[in-house]
């Protein structure tokens, strides 16, 4: 029995490391772009986003002062002198003090960049020296006026992870128009919650007299219900297209609510049907018996008991017309640009600044991020629509 | 914020014009039509039942009809018309020119190709990815982890894969996973090993699963007759056996260019696979949701007695558990399938059809609104339906049998 009770053990360190390769597999690249986000645009084009949870090690070619300015150069003991930090940049005297790079090895020369230890002194010829501390700080002396520009320094410098909400300052507040997502986030919103809540009424008094009543051709009605589900929207856009345009309507919101209204009733009816054909008979009999109307039986009894199946349905319907790109392309957005929805933004930033993927992580988060928040909120009833959709 | 008020109002006016409506046309019923009262009293009751549940349907009718099923209608209308024309009937011209189009049948090809591949790795992940997470304490959470791109619109899932398979020039730093594992590969024993025997051996024992399942079927014709479509299975199983067998030949003996960063998007073959690798990615959880739910459904009573049998965990899995979840592997198949046939967004957003990897959707959409061709573009539509037209009728069918 021994042998068995350990090999079982063994099993199971390999199912448990199996299913963690292949959650940090599924996992990966939605942590790339959720790094990628919090990183300038310097940073995202000199190093992979996997590199930037570690310190890293970088070879950088770094100048000093140009001694030619204005009081860069200082006569000190009779030797000229030009101090200050190689990590500064020009005009902002504080970003010094922001870099936390420390070097850990420099040269002068770029064919011997690992010449010097920090704090050691190199000797320039002429008498000129230069000394590099370990922060970057530097005393460049000369027995002469020093003059043309800079001297270079090749240091071998290590950076701290470093991460910035700059990005999403730029894409949520105060970004130029074709990069801000904040009207397309509004218009995005405006498309979503009409488009959600108005099947739900539709399909649920639909479904209860599907469920519950009894009328000829019922059988066929849930059959073509069943028929629509997998009824390709492609096949509307066309025809509702040029519907729209006829009746008046053309592109704007009430037409993409009506779409998508109607492109989720289907799956709508079917679930919530088939929840409440679930529910107990004896109620409803009972609710009869004591003088209930239809619609009393359906508004007090029904629709309170179904609201698990109410919920998931809500939850698909949300998703569905977040993250929809095709519907909101043909019945929504017209000429003016006015009323783009934020995957709409995202495939035009696409195009427009594909290098840019500060820009394009920030705002593909920003999208993201709601649905995931809804379905981490709410997973238990999208995975019972789930299975109440697919499984009989 | 115009808008936001005006889907307020929306939502004021279509919520409570819903609810109204149904109060309002009931109240009707009962009260002013056929009231419950007076000398016909019984007859009324029964009339406004006859006519109520048709009250309740209305709306849900007429949106369905308007949106859904005159469209599939108007669409085959438009497929034997001429716009130019003014409408005139012009048979199957439209059709005709779809099929003189390369890039449609370079749709089709790929289509094809996604429809064998996404809902066979979809489901062979899921079901692994179940089958991993059953039994193990964290198992819940592995899961929502796994199932979380399903919350990810697919525009999105493009940036997140666009950035996966991002080039930079050979001179600098790669900020695409892929370039930089590729980078990684110098063409000595570990290359060898992982980008050539290992994807070998893969094909290799694909190659020799097709031929054993063309085994399995020829003798279950012997057996158990059904000759006809069981010869399409194992010609179908051989030609397989055969692709997997050139693929591994092409895994031993193509040239690699080790060293430098590769163009993902715009290898023709291979970039159609990468955009595919996106919706697997969406779809595994959605798969690995139902089989989960199926696995725990299997009476304990049945595994536990091949246990005592002596079977070992993966006969216990291959021969106990998978017959008994047949039925639902076959729903989360057919359900991936749909998705996979309306596929646009993925495609539109990474390389819009450019560089071989057109599909039928995007083609439909580019011919509707770029091209302007409403004809061509609703034929190709009509495509897309004909190719679901099986599911449709199989799940029609299905759902008139359990409703007996």
């Amino acid at each position: 029995m021994e042998n068995i009770a350990g090999s079982k053990s063994a099993l199971s360190w390999i199912v448990q490391l199996s299913a963690l390769a292949l959650v940090l597999l599924w996992l990966f690249p939605t942590v790339g772009l959720l790094v990628s986000s919090f990183r300038t645009s310097d940073q995202i084009a000199s190093s992979g986003w996997w590199q930037s949870l570690f310190p890293t090690e970088q070879n950088l070619t770094l100048r000093t002062a140009d001694p030619d300015d204005e009081g860069v150069q200082q006569l000190i003991d009779g030797v000229y002198t030009v101090s200050g930090n190689l990590f500064v940049v020009e005009g902002d005297a504080d970003s010094a003090a922001e870099s936390e790079a420390t070097i850990s090895i420099w040269g002068t020369s770029s064919r011997d960049i690992a010449a010097y230890q920090p704090g050691e002194t190199a000797d320039l010829g002429d008498g000129e020296q230069i000394t590099v501390e370990v922060n970057g700080d530097y005393v460049w002396t000369s027995p002469t006026e020093l003059s043309g520009r800079g001297q270079r320094a090749f240091v071998t410098a290590t950076t701290p992870p470093e991460f910035t909400t700059e990005n999403y300052e730029t894409v949520l507040i105060s970004g130029n128009t074709t990069d801000s997502m904040a009207k397309a986030f509004f218009n995005t919103l405006t498309v979503t919650i009409p488009a959600t809540i108005i099947p739900i009424v539709i399909a649920a008094f639909a479904a209860y007299a599907l469920a519950w009543m009894d009328f000829p051709g019922r059988a066929l009605l849930i059959a073509c219900v069943v028929g629509l589900l997998v009824v390709p929207l492609q096949l509307a856009l066309i025809p509702l297209l040029r519907l729209h345009l006829e009746i008046g309507i053309g592109k704007g919101y009430l037409g993409t609510w009506m779409a998508h209204t109607g492109f989720g009733l289907p799956l709508a009816i079917y679930l919530l049907r088939n929840y409440m054909v679930g529910l107990p008979r004896d109620i409803i009999e009972n609710a009869k018996v004591d003088g209930a109307t239809d619609f009393q039986i359906f508004t007090k009894i029904i629709l309170p008991l179904s609201f698990p199946a109410l919920a998931s349905f809500a939850i698909f319907q949300f998703l569905w017309t977040w993250n929809d790109l095709l519907v909101a392309k043909v019945f929504l957005i017209d000429a003016t640009g006015q009323t783009t929805v934020m995957t709409n933004q995202i495939v035009e930033l696409l195009g427009t600044r594909g290098g840019n993927w500060e820009i394009l992580a920030t705002a593909a988060f920003v999208s993201i991020s709601v649905p995931l928040v809804v379905f981490f909120a709410m997973q238990k009833y999208l995975v019972r629509g789930l299975l109440a959709g697919s499984v009989k | 914020m115009d808008a936001a008020l005006l889907g307020l109002v929306t939502i004021v006016i279509g919520v409570g014009g819903c609810i109204a409506y149904f109060y309002l046309s009931n109240q009707f019923l009962d009260h002013v039509l056929f009231p419950a009262k007076g000398e016909n009293a019984g007859r009324n009751i029964n009339r406004a039942n006859m006519v109520r549940p048709w009250l309740f349907l209305a709306p849900a009718m007429i949106a369905l009809g308007l949106y859904l099923a005159y469209p599939v209608f108007a669409t085959l209308w438009f497929s034997l018309t001429d716009r130019n024309q003014d409408g005139a009937f012009v048979g199957f011209a439209n059709y005709r020119q779809m099929a003189d189009d390369p890039k449609f049948w370079e749709a089709m090809r790929n289509n094809m190709l996604w429809l064998l591949i996404v809902p066979a790795a979809s489901t062979a992940f899921g079901l692994l990815a179940a089958q991993l997470t059953d039994r193990i304490k964290w198992g819940s959470f592995a899961k929502s982890l796994i199932f979380m791109p399903m919350a990810i619109s697919f525009v999105g899932a493009a940036v997140i894969f666009k950035l996966i398979y991002d080039t930079r020039p050979v001179d600098q730093a790669q900020i695409g996973v892929m370039n930089a594992v590729w980078l990684q590969f110098e063409g000595g024993v570990g290359s060898f090993l992982i980008l050539r025997l290992l994807p070998g051996l893969l094909l290799i024992s694909g190659a020799a699963l097709a031929l054993f399942i063309a085994y399995g079927q020829g003798v279950a014709i012997k057996e158990k007759g059904g000759a006809f479509l069981r010869s399409i299975g194992i010609l179908l199983m051989v030609y397989f056996a055969y692709a997997f067998l050139r693929l591994a030949y092409g895994a031993f003996t193509n040239e690699f260019d080790y060293g430098v960063p590769q163009n993902w998007l715009t290898m023709p073959g291979w970039n159609s696979f990468l955009l595919m690798m996106v919706l697997i990615w969406i779809q595994t959880g959605f798969a690995m949701v139902i089989l989960s739910a199926a696995l725990r459904g299997i009476p304990e009573e049945t595994v536990e007695a091949a246990i005592v049998d002596g079977a070992n965990p993966f006969q216990v899995f291959f021969k106990i558990k998978m017959p008994q979840i047949s039925g639902t592997i076959v729903v989360v198949w057919t359900t991936i399938t749909l998705v996979v046939l309306k596929v646009f967004d993925i495609v539109f957003a990474m390389t819009n059809g450019q560089w071989g990897t057109q599909v039928l959707a995007n083609y439909m959409y580019n011919q509707l609104f770029v091209a302007l061709d409403w004809g061509v573009g609703s034929a190709s539509a009509m495509m897309i339906m004909l190719l679901v037209s099986p599911i449709l009728i199989w799940n029609v069918y299905n759902a008139r049998k359990e409703m007996r």
